[in-house]
């Protein structure tokens, strides 16, 4: 679960090896400490000339702290951020660049017309050098299948090119996003602004992420540190690895967690709950009456808040190879357990309006993977249930969202052969395997009460792989 | 013949202020100047604008920023047809800029104008050594290949080695401005226990005033920072207590009382403000925040008569109330710049004394105390830090920001400077 490479590249003797043979320069990722601002450093904001998302933007520039700076061809900035509260002012004087930034901001959701497309050029072309190690650039635009005519709907795609390749380009672990914000949805942003802006995304990369209407109950953490304070929170699979990380940031959050693992793994299982005062449950969730035990443990609980589907297993051999005993296995485990725990616990009504349900597929469900028929069948499978039954249960005020993990160090993934796994770990934007605590992380944003915009959604968190883009 | 007019202030802008070889080490005078000027420009929606005149300086300056203030006007979305000039009168500088602007605009001279000031100690000119340069200057005299090598041979390693350095002392006595505040305290008989609490209340006003978001119109962001650094917000009574006597050696041995927490540091940053006549700010649909109404400037004696060398402000303000028909207790504001905890305490002080006023000042009586709850109470030098000529311009656009948020009322600028000099004003809203 050490990646070497890494501290060797980071050296002194090993960056300037690095550099002389050209081999891939991974520098170790931002990634949060408890209590720590969302981001350090400034943010600069660009936007069309017709930019609606500024004042929605301002109002959460200021609730998270940030310090901003616009360029001369935004001038309705200033006067919007001091309105907000905000201190502001021109980035580079005279025509020159400004100081570097941690972030870049830019907002798309004004252009209706491919022809407006030079205002993206112009921005990113005066900042692209000025963005700092592990900084952030997130574009705005407006879903292209919520817009009112085909030219506003095909100018808003194409952002998702200039999303991934500018992830691909500014290199240095700089994250690049994709927000498609919904009109009316403005104030459903900032969990996913704050999550985008600071080291919690970081092993995110080149996402799409949809921000719609507010499903359910939700609000406004009145701790920003602490969003998930009076939450209960069950993990499936968190005896170790990711679920195990989980967990852990899940109580980090505020959260009071049930953990959840098969018997055969309650010496892990226990630890971690000790570790984390957190209740353990030992339960088969592939058995038949699973879903009822669910049920009845939330009811006698008062209730759950969040869901989280990590409980997943492999059993890898090409299809012609592989005994129909391992097809059906994952299957059950990776997908139709999920399907019925979910449909159970909303019916039930022990998922209030306000619930969260993350599950966690793969890359594999993404790309396909060698040796992963069933694996890949049951991860594309989760995001096919997540997207199929958002609508559903967004009638009950409950959302449901998907996490994609990448190449993450994990036992799992230690157990690679050691070319398969160099491979898997340096081809991404990153250079670099993510860590559990980057999947938590991007959980947790999901199960906050202020992401009621988030549902339906796929997030990789997989620094940009280059395998299944 | 033009009668004279109201003098209005619309608004200012400055960058934050850091300690010298800080986070704008790298920053030259003319960047900050432009940074700050460009940014007040920014928030009035002056681009292309031809302004009656931007007046400004500098105090610590390279030969080559001879025209520092029209070089930085050149650089801004300003039109380049705005004239620009430089003055220097120490820490006054930029309250001297904003009176000489206000002046012509009082006049009908001009319609509006900028005035400003800016310092860097970290960016900060070093000269050849002295022989060194006479030699160079000599060579350059020189009408032949023999003497130019003659007078070349002169030079001697040595030489490399030992350039000139700026000093920030007073060149008639020797004594830096810290060993002069710390006779002025001895004088006055000002206790360490007095400074250390004026220096604590002005790092908690400043730090509340940015808490309030006082500062937000006021100021840009500047090379990514957004706060004066030097600004200690969790500073207690207890760690300035803790430090010891910075100027005493000279001038009084193991007595000092002022140290580097209750006297101001070596600082870079830049300020500007904008005025104008009431009828241009109309057209232009610019707030006015409060009007510039009187001004007055006065020096001591130092060196013959060993006045107090910060004590010029004591003889301004009194002069200038003589001719607003004021007392110095009709005030609702004072901005007293802290280049010292020390200086603001005599100065206080000496307005107290019956003697001294009488004497010194030529009053029948004393000028009095002044309600202190209304001393610096956003804050001042000794937190936000003392870019020599910037100084100035934080002060006015504070105060002027202070009057607009109480609606109406009166304030008084006073500023001490280098070569006994002293400048102060009175705002009004």
């Amino acid at each position: 679960m050490n990646d070497s490479y890494l501290n060797f590249a980071n050296s002194a003797v090993g960056a300037k090896l690095a550099d002389a043979l050209g081999l891939p320069k991974p520098i170790v990722l931002d990634r949060y400490k408890e209590g720590q601002p969302v981001i350090k450093g400034s943010l600069l904001i660009g936007g069309g000339s017709d930019a609606p998302l500024l004042p929605t933007l301002a109002k959460i520039f200021k609730s998270i702290g940030v310090q901003t700076v616009a360029p001369r061809h935004l001038p309705q900035w200033l006067p919007l951020a001091n309105q907000a509260g905000l201190m502001s002012g021109r980035w580079g004087v005279d025509d020159q660049p400004g100081e570097k930034v941690k972030a870049l901001v830019f907002d798309a959701t004004g252009l209706t017309d491919s022809t407006q497309s030079d205002a993206l050029y112009q921005f990113f072309h005066d900042a692209a050098r000025s963005v700092l190690p592990c900084g952030r650039v997130i574009i705005f635009g407006r879903p292209p299948e919520k817009c009112a005519n085909p030219r506003q709907a095909t100018i808003q795609r194409a952002l998702e090119g200039l999303t991934r390749s500018l992830a691909k380009e500014l290199k240095r672990a700089i994250a690049v996003q994709l927000v498609y914000v919904a009109e009316g949805a403005e104030d459903q942003l900032e969990s996913t602004v704050r999550f985008l802006l600071s080291p919690r995304s970081t092993y995110v990369s080149a996402q799409v992420i949809r921000v719609g209407l507010p499903v359910g109950a939700g609000g406004t953490p009145s701790d920003w540190n602490k969003p998930l304070a009076g939450k209960k929170v069950l993990v499936t699979g968190a005896s170790r690895g990711i679920g195990a990380s989980i967990a852990e940031v899940m109580v980090r959050e505020g959260a009071t967690v049930i953990c959840l693992d098969v018997p055969q793994a309650q010496p892990g299982l226990n630890e971690i709950a000790a570790k984390l005062g957190a209740t353990a449950i030992e339960l088969d969730i592939g058995a038949a009456d699973a879903p009822q035990k669910l049920v009845d443990a939330a009811k006698a609980d008062g209730g759950w808040d969040v869901i989280v589907h990590n409980a997943g297993i492999t059993r890898d051999k090409t299809i012609a190879n592989m005994k129909e005993r391992f097809w059906q296995m994952v299957m059950n485990v990776n997908l139709s357990t999920q399907e019925r725990i979910n449909d159970a616990l909303v019916e039930s009504g022990v998922l209030k309006s306000g619930a969260r349900i993350v599950c966690v597929s793969s890359i594999s469900g993404i790309a396909g993977n060698m040796g992963q028929t069933n694996y890949a069948l049951s991860k594309a499978g989760v995001i096919g249930m997540v997207q199929s039954t958002a609508p559903v249960f967004a009638k009950h005020g409950v959302t449901i969202n998907a996490v994609a993990p990448g190449f993450i160090e994990t036992q799992m993934t230690a157990a690679i052969p050691f070319a398969m796994r160099e491979a898997g770990r340096r081809m991404n934007s990153m250079s670099q395997g993510g860590l559990p605590v980057d999947v938590a992380e991007a959980i947790v944003w999901f199960a906050n009460p202020a992401s009621s915009g988030l549902t339906g959604n796929v997030v990789r968190v997989c620094g940009q792989s280059l395998i299944g883009a | 013949m033009n009668t004279i007019r109201r003098v209005a202030i619309v608004g200012g802008n400055r960058i934050p202020f850091a300690r010298s070889n800080s986070v704008y080490s790298s920053a030259s005078n003319q960047e900050m100047l432009t940074a700050t000027l460009q940014g007040l420009v920014d928030r009035f929606n002056l681009h292309g604008e031809r302004l009656g005149d931007v007046v400004g300086g500098a105090v610590m300056k390279h030969s080559r920023d001879f025209n520092l203030v029209r070089e930085s006007v050149l650089s801004t979305t300003l039109s380049p047809q705005t004239t620009a000039f430089d003055i220097q009168q120490a820490c006054g500088t930029g309250l001297e800029a904003a009176m000489i602007v206000a002046n012509k605009i009082a006049l009908g001279h001009i319609e509006c104008g900028m005035a400003g000031g800016v310092d860097t100690t970290s960016d900060a000119p070093i000269g050849v050594n002295e022989k060194m340069r006479k030699i160079l200057l000599e060579t350059s005299r020189a009408k032949s290949t023999g003497q130019r090598l003659g007078s070349l041979a002169k030079m001697r390693p040595g030489m490399l080695f030992s350039p000139t350095l700026p000093r920030n002392g007073e060149p008639r006595t020797g004594y830096s401005m810290g060993e002069h505040a710390e006779l002025m305290a001895r004088e006055w008989n000002i206790s360490r226990e007095d400074q250390d609490a004026l220096a604590l209340k002005s790092h908690l006003n400043l730090a509340r005033a940015y808490k309030d978001g006082f500062f937000t119109d006021l100021m840009t962001p500047f090379k990514g920072v957004a706060v004066d650094n030097n600004l200690r917000a969790d500073l207690t009574i207890e760690k300035l207590r803790s430090l010891k006597p910075a100027f005493d050696k000279k001038v009084a041995p193991n007595q000092g009382t002022l140290t580097a927490g209750n006297s101001t540091p070596l600082t870079d940053g830049a300020s500007a403000v904008l005025l104008a006549s009431e009828e241009w700010a109309a057209a232009k649909n610019l707030p006015v925040l409060a009007y510039l109404s009187f001004s007055e400037v006065a020096a001591v004696d130092f060196f013959d008569k060993k006045e107090g060398l910060l004590m010029a402000p004591a003889y301004a303000v009194p002069r200038m109330l003589a001719r607003a028909g004021i007392s110095l207790q009709d005030f609702d504001f004072y901005e007293i710049h802290e280049a010292f905890a020390a200086q603001v305490l005599c100065t206080l002080k000496a307005w107290q004394d019956e003697a001294y006023c009488k004497e010194k000042l030529g009053l029948d009586k004393a000028l009095g105390a002044i309600d202190l709850s209304k001393l610096n109470i956003n804050g001042s030098s000794l937190a936000a830090g003392h870019p020599f000529a910037a100084t100035g311009g934080r002060i006015v656009a504070t105060l002027a920001k202070m009057l607009n948020q109480k609606g109406s009322g009166r304030g008084l600028i006073s500023i001490c400077a280098a070569g006994g000099q002293g400048v102060v004003a009175i705002l009004e809203k």
